[in-house]
């Protein structure tokens, strides 16, 4: 953890007096605005290759995601965009290519005709059963996945952060309770638990993104409270705890100030592979029709169409090819960060490589 | 040992009490005429019915009055005889299945069950050896190319990867098709000259000497199998090979080494004999991913299962069905984690005294 060590291996001098200047003159400014641990995180998720690589992929899906009015516009000014524009109500799925003949966007974007060659929109991915169009999908499924995962990861994430800090920093008859409370939710697999709460919430909410993802925090705040739990157990017993204690600090300023930034490393490599895992939940929950309704821009939707057609799937491969690439890269991107986090993160791979 | 053991069973009924607040609780989500289910099959259409129902079986009673009856049955006001609670095994009656939930239970029960047997044999098999294979031959090809394997697997949801597979080998090539039995040999399994031992085909045509019938339910098996393992195998190969990494720098392996053993020796009963204990904690991950993953799996193949059970119920809001499932896999998981806890504890003398 000592910032002089880091340095001492990234400047690579020897003398004490350059170490001393080369040290202050590599303390930039955004070292100095993040700290020495988060700037070590940054600097190695910026230079590992997997976790650039998987910065890259999610970096695509958040211009995608905002430039979505630009790259699959909407059939009319006023149109809910989270629906997909349908092109009739056809049962057999179009495949890519099929002209657009109904409901077709109104604007031709500018990178539309010098790319696909085509001078009127066609369904750039085809079509599903009942016609919605996949690539209006695809690219506002993006906005779905992006928004569902980081409301349901930080819900889920701030829920489990405070149960596990109170639990670990009190410990005791609190710590007991707390602890029970988590292991009762537990019990439930995750994805039995959420399905089941998500298709009781339905009749409740009406469906829209809110029943999975409600059910999707329900049960996935526990993996949160659990590990900062013990992260803080280990770090509430430090001396500088002891110091902060002894000159008269509060519970809420020690836990806030003094154990919570020192134990939260392990919290954000989870967070990280949660924002892809829970997306793949959500979208797997769609699948199975307990979540959005049919026709909203969510990847999982998409693919639920394929059910209706598993003895024809090699005509209507589209269907589940394009969404499903869509699912994989962006879980795919958010593994590849985290994983990147945990080799930094982890105490026994450092100096294992350069 | 016997006090680590009986201190684990001890927190056993707190926590299934808690299991059963919970479902509880998630069934009051529903109004009265949907619980309504747990004592009458059919609500009647006449006026009024439904509030004489509700009246007779106190479907507005208080939360905790509820909860009583639920749990242990109240007696019928009318013929006087004991309805309900789920400790006498009356679950209610199953909308979608037609029949008592707990009939519907025990009798998916066995297909998921051989699914999920046959699915430990890639698990464990590949899982474990990629893993093992991985750490020797660290940073090689073999190690790149499992590392990249398993971080696809674990990015690949569920229901793609097997839309995907039936694509290729169901639609496309023909080889491995959806359902439990071809529909010759599922009347076959019905008749009175085959006896159903234990209700999984495999076993039971072995039992029986029906060896098509054998390879035919094989033949079923193949697709969903794979699909169920791909991600754990990925999990399994990553623990394994971190495991195996951290066991092959202990100092007892140079110790092993300096006495002149030879390199075989060594990792057969230094490195992976150690390193293989650490790998047991995930199997309670494992079961939770195989509870999880049956759902997707049973669906898509089309697999009469208890995971396609749920997901119907969950789709026509079958609260009775999905909860009975709910607590099934509660009970599941609670029991093969501490079975796993306890087989920790008798591999790793260290955690007994926590």
């Amino acid at each position: 953890m000592t910032t002089s060590a880091t340095t001492e291996t990234m400047t690579g001098t020897t003398a004490p007096a350059v170490l001393e200047q080369g040290y202050l003159r590599q303390r930039g400014r955004l070292e100095k605005a993040v700290g020495p641990e988060w700037y070590r995180l940054i600097k190695g998720v910026f230079t590992n290759p997997l976790s650039v690589a998987g910065l890259i992929i999610i970096l695509g899906f958040m211009l995608t995601a905002a430039f979505a009015p630009v790259l699959a516009p909407a059939p009319t000014p006023t149109w809910n965009t989270n629906i997909i524009p349908r092109d009739g109500f056809a049962s057999e799925p179009q495949p890519p290519g099929t002209p657009w003949r109904s409901s077709a966007p109104q604007t031709i974007p500018f990178w539309y005709t010098p790319l696909t060659g085509h001078e009127e929109w066609v369904h750039l991915m085809g079509t599903t059963s009942g016609q919605y169009d996949i690539f209006y999908g695809i690219v506002w499924g993006s906005r779905t996945a992006l928004l569902v995962g980081v409301l349901v990861v930080m819900a889920s994430a701030v829920i489990g952060v405070i149960i596990g800090a109170v639990s670990g920093f009190y410990g005791g008859w609190v710590d007991e309770i707390l602890m029970r409370f988590v292991e009762v939710f537990i019990a439930f697999p995750f994805l039995v638990g959420a399905l089941i709460l998500s298709s009781l919430l339905i009749p409740k909410m009406g469906r829209s993104i809110w029943p999975a993802s409600i059910a999707l925090i329900v049960f996935g705040w526990t993996t949160y409270a659990r590990l900062l739990r013990g992260d803080i157990l280990a770090t509430k017993e430090r001396d500088y705890v002891d110091a902060a204690r002894a000159s008269g600090a509060k519970d809420i300023h020690l836990i806030l100030r003094h154990i919570l930034p020192n134990a939260i490393y392990p919290t954000l490599v989870v967070l990280s592979l949660d924002m892809g895992a829970i997306v793949l939940a959500f979208a797997a929950l769609s699948f199975l029709g307990i979540g959005v309704q049919v026709g909203y821009a969510d990847w999982g939707q998409i693919v639920s169409h394929a059910r209706d057609w598993i003895l024809t799937l090699d005509r209507h491969w589209y269907i589940i090819v394009f969404p499903g690439m869509a699912l994989l890269l962006y879980g795919l991107g958010w593994n590849l960060i985290g994983d990147g986090l945990r080799d930094i993160l982890d105490p026994k791979l450092r100096g294992a490589r350069g | 040992m016997t006090a680590y053991i009986i201190r684990r069973l001890l927190v056993l009924p707190v926590i299934l009490l808690g299991v059963s607040l919970i479902i509880f609780a998630m069934l009051q989500l529903l109004g009265p005429v949907e619980r309504s289910a747990l004592y009458v099959q059919r609500i009647p259409f006449q006026e009024g019915a439904i509030d004489a129902i509700i009246q007779r079986y106190g479907l507005d009673d208080p939360f905790f009055v509820q909860y009583w009856h639920w749990m242990v049955g109240r007696e019928d006001p009318v013929t006087g005889e004991m309805v309900g609670g789920i400790l006498r095994g009356d679950f209610g009656y199953s909308r979608t299945g037609r029949e008592p939930v707990i009939d519907l239970l025990k009798r998916r029960f066995p297909a998921t069950m051989e699914l999920a047997l046959w699915s430990f044999v890639p698990i464990i098999g590949l899982g474990i050896w990629l893993g093992v294979q991985s750490a020797l031959n660290h940073n090689k090809p073999i190690d790149q190319a499992s590392r990249v394997l398993a971080i696809l697997g674990w990015s690949m949801p569920t229901f793609v990867f097997a839309l995907l597979v039936l694509l290729i080998f169901y639609a496309q090539l023909g080889w491995f098709p959806p359902g439990r039995l071809s529909t010759g040999f599922s009347q076959v399994v019905q008749r009175p000259g085959f006896t159903p031992y234990t209700h999984m085909h495999t076993i039971d045509a072995l039992l029986n000497l029906r060896f098509d019938i054998f390879l035919d339910a094989l033949r079923h098996l193949v697709l969903p199998v794979t699909t169920l393992a791909v991600v754990q195998i990925a999990l399994l190969l990553k623990v394994t090979r971190s495991s195996m990494l951290e066991a092959l720098r202990q100092d007892y392996v140079t110790t092993a080494r300096a006495k002149g053993l030879r390199e075989r020796v060594v990792i057969n009963r230094h490195v992976r004999k150690n390193a293989l204990i650490p790998v047991v904690t995930i199997a309670g991950a494992t079961v939770a991913g195989l509870l999880n993953g049956v759902i997707i799996t049973e669906v898509v193949f089309n697999f009469p299962g208890l995971g396609s059970a749920a997901a119907a119920a969950a789709l026509s809001l079958d609260a009775l069905t999905m909860l009975g499932f709910a607590l099934f896999n509660a009970i599941m998981f609670v029991g093969a984690n501490l079975v796993v806890d306890v087989l920790y504890g008798i591999l790793d003398p260290r955690v007994r005294l926590e």
